[in-house]
């Protein structure tokens, strides 16, 4: 349900940007979701054909790069990737330890626009 | 046909809301208020918990609560009718409460006369965590009946909450629930997240979680 909210947010940036390079048409948005977000691809789609209309950012289709969820082992700074659906512990896979500190998985970020 | 150009745009979707909440945090510094924002799916016992913290509270730290609902105010009514300064947002709809809400929450309280708020917001484990109220502190309910496997299902709920209270534990002996599963999972995702188990129906943990919250009270309150 907060893809209304968030959508309203994106179409905000993307415009401001839009007219600050004097943009024509926006013909897409990429964006960086981490993984540990919630957001369905197919309903921010749709809020955002709605909430677009009649502005240049009208029919612009959102490309959704998901960023994985990084970790960062606490005992020998190793990096690794983490599955959420995982059953159990979550173990360094160098050093075998637990603790660990989030790198990545939560982004929500505009990081360009295709425009003419 | 024209030729397509990439604009580099590197904005967080979230900026206005991240800011805002970065000024909610700020102002109530200020004050010595806490703003402690409490998470968890309807029914797992959020008003309950504001209850039995407004008895283990009482003559200690002065307490205000703003209440989240989408449409209605009966729990606004049950802890002001405790004597608790308390103030109701209707969030018409929307499943979660941000950064604008909150300022007008804490816009209606005398915070100069508050050492801790509590902010009750919408029954849900999606959205809310991805909406930064301003609060210094995040604390999620998970009660016995939802089952030990919600880790799974709502990640970021618990990797952004400080403390994990799972409540309803009277009802342990009744489900398969697995609570040293949970913790493992839990942990797994969050290693720095503090798990303590209560029941609001007893009584039993609450004095724990009273602990909790003066010591980050306290804490909250030392100069740094």
């Amino acid at each position: 349900m907060h893809e209304l909210p968030i959508t309203e947010s994106i179409l905000k940036i993307v415009l401001k940007h839009a007219e600050m390079n004097g943009v024509r048409k926006v013909m897409a948005i990429h964006l960086q979701v981490g993984k540990l977000s919630d957001l369905e691809d197919d309903w921010i789609q749709r809020y955002f054909d709605y909430l677009s209309k009649g502005t240049v950012a009208e029919e612009a289709k959102l490309k959704i790069e998901r960023i994985p969820v990084m970790v960062r082992c606490d005992a020998c700074s190793t990096s690794y990737e983490m599955e959420i659906a995982r059953m159990g512990e979550l173990v360094c896979p160098v050093c075998g330890e637990k603790g660990s500190t989030l790198l990545s998985g939560r982004e929500y970020t505009i990081k360009q626009i295709e425009v003419q | 046909m024209e030729d397509i150009k990439l604009i580099k745009v590197k904005e967080e979707i979230l900026s206005d809301n991240i800011k805002q909440a970065g000024e909610v945090r700020e102002r109530l510094r200020k004050t010595k208020t806490m703003l402690l924002n409490l998470m968890s799916s309807p029914g797992s016992g959020k008003t309950s918990l504001i209850l039995q913290t407004v008895e283990g509270l009482r003559g200690s730290l002065r307490l205000g609560v703003i209440e989240a609902d989408i449409d209605s105010t009966v729990d606004a009514e049950k802890i002001a009718a405790r004597g608790i300064r308390t103030i109701q947002l209707r969030t018409g709809g929307f499943c979660h409460l941000d950064a604008a809400m909150v300022t007008r929450g804490i816009d209606a309280i005398d915070l100069d006369e508050l050492d801790l708020v509590i902010i009750e917001n919408v029954g849900n484990l999606v959205c809310p965590a991805e909406f930064d109220t301003g609060a210094h502190k995040n604390v999620m309910i998970l009660s016995i009946p939802e089952g030990d496997d919600k880790r799974l299902k709502y990640p970021l709920m618990f990797s952004v909450s400080d403390l994990l209270l799972v409540n309803k534990v009277d009802y342990l002996s009744l489900s398969d629930f697995d609570a040293a599963t949970l913790r493992k999972r839990v942990l797994a995702l969050n290693p720095r997240i503090t798990i303590l188990e209560v029941s609001c129906k007893t009584g039993v943990g609450i004095g724990s979680w009273i602990d909790w919250l003066k010591a980050e009270v306290e804490a909250f309150k030392r100069p740094k």
